[in-house]
């Protein structure tokens, strides 16, 4: 017994106590973010070099399952700042009362419809597109209509709603689109979903690796297989409605707001040792300033017809209503 | 004054309830919390889970249970059959298995980029498709129970006397006859044990549903539990999922007991007498391809984590800190698990034996002695993932979900596998106590002398055995760690389905092939060490 009480002791010890004396910031973030080639590693060089602190990143699977988490932990959390958080979650994210104020000046930001929101600091955005591979599919569908009504032996994979913000775009691009009929749309639809992964990650590896011709990501996906593959053959389909908006945003917590080195890093984001790494590292446009003018890549890219988006505050009223219409459709 | 083993014992009995008793509060609580929530909860969805839960289990016994009645009854037949001994030994290998080392195994062989993929490419005509969702599940299940069928159901054929296989011989009975008169009789009241065994497996499988299901379309209650904590973050849809998990096997299990199964499932065959058995050419082909063929499906997956295991970049993963990490903290939790177990288990043991030395000889067990006897028991009707989920609910507001799950690892694993720890330890302890009680009483030897001194070496065996077993148990658990796992407490399996997750295969296949060894060097052990007491 001794030895056990010991042993559980000791590794409770080990997996809460911070040993280093350092100044320490803890950032919650989705696994993609902190991959080996994903923006965190460049991040983290930068700030530690610029705060002489030590940077933490703890990973989840994606967005949604990062707000789940926060909950869970509630006041006891370890996190200073949450990275990974996108607009259609910014509104119930705000209602937990565990984010502060940023407090920090957002003259750096940019993004589209501009920015004024006192609690969240956007680091990056995109627009939700399909992104299909050119060898294993001649003509991808042109709108979202004809994704849905289309050949159902031509499979995509997507994300699950309730753990990924992709997920949960394309729950909301289907309502923006469909409005009361969305849950129709999603019974077509079901019928060429190969398989609805927790993350984007998981959905994105199936998809490179031939699983499926088609998977839910971003219109600036392909500027990865160009830059980093020099290669044509994955392109975003253009769809005729207009593609979702995502703004993926930061905040600080209330735990966050007693460390100084929170808003310094929330500040250090909207600047070029953040945002210079985006582009090329999380693949999305940048949300603030760089240093260094953006590859021509992106300039190739689709570019929406028009740019779709819905209240946060709707969304967070109605998000679990529209997910559990989306469970029951897809669990049939 | 009160006997020591006694107040063990209850001790013992009070940590079990608390560990049962705080995750029924935890549910409760809630449901009274949000009454209009948990009943709002029944939905749409919620049904579905429940047809499909339902229809995957009967599927899955079906697909297991036919086809090991001919296996069995071929190996019966043939007590000469090339590599028979060995085959049974192959067939017990499943169980031992963690069924995330299974799940992968399958996807490795049968997966769209699996092994045999190319083959499968050809002979469909169209590209493999691999095996998401329902078919996967399904053939994992079956993976684990056909095997474990065919030997209860050899089991059964053991039983017929040698004298009825000889009359059936002299009298000439032709294969059809035999099976009619001898063989069949035997299974069929074999069946319904096995066959609802089976079906409870299947309905409590989370690991397998989790790994291979492939989206909503493909849930069971238990994955469906954890999604809603998980997921969604409702407690309320998680407890409605919950108490229908717990209708649904507790309705198996008292079936089940009115059947009179063996609960345990574990089936340690005689060497079969040989027996003249009239077969011709035609039967003996035809067996002969029945046992390949169920030899070939359970060796194939177990084959593919070999060889996929090995191809993986073993020298990197050997030296990665989250492996090492993932191994300590996984031994570390298993000993934990299993030390406690033993510990548990014993004191009931110790505890029920003086109860029964204290009692009249005539009188009927007390109430406290019934419950030493058979409380543990309760716990096979309660999956681990509800234990986990009453607790999360519970815990959910203090904001130490995470912080607690190396104690609800190791907890809920100790009582999950004392069911087994007792079975192991108590007629030992019970035979030595026999032999030895009045002994030890005149010779004043009580408390840690008489444990070390007159137990120990009687109860060593079955005590490593139970502990080996709760260690395998606790290793492979993916059902609790998922639920109160994160970054900073990670476990094998934990750390194999993140790397499955993040399509990192390799990766996986490898910490696969690791985790399935240590588990079969356990269940070896086990096993080893049963046969010889």
């Amino acid at each position: 017994m001794c030895r056990l009480l010991f042993s559980v002791s000791a590794l409770a010890l080990l997996s809460i106590a911070p040993a280093s004396a350092q100044e320490k910031l803890t950032v919650y973030t989705y696994d993609s973010f902190t991959a080996d080639w994903g923006p965190g590693p460049a991040v983290e060089k930068a700030f530690e070099a610029e705060c002489g602190c030590d940077v933490e990143f703890v990973a989840v699977a994606d967005g949604v399952a990062l707000l789940n988490r926060l909950k869970l932990e509630g006041g006891n959390t370890k996190a200073d700042i949450i990275l990974g958080l996108d607009t259609s979650l910014t509104f119930e994210a705000q209602q937990t009362g565990l984010f502060a104020p940023h407090e920090i000046s957002l003259d750096k930001v940019n993004v589209p419809g501009g920015w004024t929101d006192a609690t969240f600091v956007p680091y990056d955005y995109g627009y939700f597109a399909f992104v299909y591979d050119t060898e294993a599919l001649e003509t991808p569908p042109a709108s979202l209509k004809e994704l849905v009504e289309g050949n159902a032996n031509d499979k995509i994979i997507i994300q699950d709603p309730r753990t990924s913000t992709p997920g949960l775009g394309l729950l909301l691009w289907v309502k923006a689109v469909y409005g009361d009929e969305a849950a129709d749309a999603w019974k077509k639809l079901q019928a060429r979903v190969l398989t609805v992964t927790p993350g984007w990650s998981e959905a994105y590896g199936l998809f490179t690796n031939g699983e499926a011709p088609m998977v839910l990501s971003y219109t600036t996906s392909p500027a990865y297989h160009v830059i980093a593959d020099d290669t044509q053959r994955y392109q975003a389909a253009g769809f005729a409605e207009g593609h979702y908006l995502q703004v993926e945003v930061a905040g600080v917590t209330t735990k966050g707001a007693t460390n100084p080195l929170a808003r310094q890093f929330l500040e250090f984001m909207t600047g070029p040792g953040f945002q210079n790494a985006i582009p090329e590292t999380n693949w999305m446009f940048p949300a603030g300033e760089m240093s260094e003018p953006l590859n021509p890549a992106f300039d190739q890219l689709v570019t929406p017809a028009k740019t779709l988006t819905l209240e946060p505050e709707d969304i967070a009223r109605n998000r679990k209503a529209w997910v559990d219409e989306w469970l029951a459709v897809m669990s049939r | 004054m009160i006997d020591r083993r006694i107040l063990a014992g209850s001790i013992g009995l009070a940590a079990v309830a608390l560990l049962i008793g705080g995750a029924f509060a935890g549910l409760a609580a809630e449901a009274f919390h949000d009454f209009g929530r948990t009943l709002g909860a029944i939905d749409a969805y919620l049904l579905r889970v429940v047809r499909f839960t339902v229809w995957q289990a009967a599927l899955s016994t079906a697909l297991s249970v036919i086809p090991a009645l001919f296996v069995a009854r071929a190996l019966a037949r043939h007590p000469s059959f090339p590599g028979r001994g060995l085959i049974l030994k192959l067939f017990a290998l499943p169980l031992a298995l963690p069924a995330i080392v299974a799940a992968l195994g399958i996807l490795a062989l049968l997966g769209r980029a699996g092994l045999v993929s190319d083959l499968m490419t050809t002979l469909t005509g169209s590209r493999w498709q691999g095996i998401y969702g329902l078919s996967g599940i399904l053939i994992a299940h079956v993976f684990f129970n056909l095997p474990l069928a065919t030997r209860l159901f050899l089991q059964a054929l053991d039983t017929v006397p040698s004298d009825q296989w000889r009359l059936g011989a002299q009298l000439g009975m032709g294969q059809r006859a035999s099976f009619r008169f001898i063989e069949w009789p035997v299974l069929r009241t074999a069946l319904p044990g096995v066959a609802g065994l089976v079906f409870m497996l299947c309905i409590t499988s989370f690991t397998i549903v989790l790994t291979l299901g492939g989206g909503p379309r493909a849930t069971t209650l238990e994955v469906a539990i954890y999604q809603a904590l998980r997921f969604d973050f409702d407690p309320a849809r998680a407890v409605t999922l919950t108490v229908l998990q717990i209708a649904l096997t507790a309705a198996i299990v008292f079936m089940l007991i009115r059947l009179g199964a063996n609960m345990a499932g574990d089936a340690n065959l005689s060497v079969s007498p040989r027996r003249p058995v009239a077969s011709g050419p035609v039967e003996r082909v035809f067996s002969a391809i029945l046992i390949v063929s169920a030899l070939l499906f359970v060796a194939g997956p177990m084959a593919a984590i070999i060889v996929s295991g090995l191809q993986a970049d073993l020298v990197r993963l050997a030296s990665d800190p989250a492996v090492h990490a993932a191994t300590l903290t996984s031994l570390v939790l298993a000993l934990g698990a299993a030390v406690l177990s033993i510990a548990l288990s014993l004191s009931l043991v110790m505890a029920r034996r003086t109860l029964e030395l204290h009692r009249h000889r005539n009188a009927a067990p007390s109430l406290l002695e019934q419950l030493f006897d058979t409380g543990a028991g309760f716990v096979l009707v309660i999956p681990p993932i509800v234990l986990g989920a009453g607790w999360f609910v519970l815990m959910r507001n203090t904001g130490l979900v995470f912080v607690v799950a190396p104690l609800m690892v190791v907890t809920v694993n100790a009582v999950m596998a004392m069911p087994f720890a007792i079975r192991a330890i108590r007629p030992a302890y019970d035979a030595a106590s026999a032999r030895h009680e009045r002994l030890a009483a005149s010779l004043g030897i009580s408390g840690i002398n008489r444990l070390r001194l007159i137990d120990w070496p009687v109860l060593r065996r079955p005590l490593f055995m139970a502990m080996a077993f709760a260690m395998a148990l606790s290793l492979g658990d993916l059902g609790v760690i998922a639920l109160f796992g994160s970054d900073s407490v990670q476990t094998l399996p934990y750390l194999l389905l993140a790397r499955m997750g993040s399509y990192r295969t390799a990766d996986a296949a490898g910490l696969a092939l690791f985790l399935g060894i240590i588990c079969l060097l356990l269940m070896t052990f086990v096993d080893r060490t049963g046969n010889r007491t």
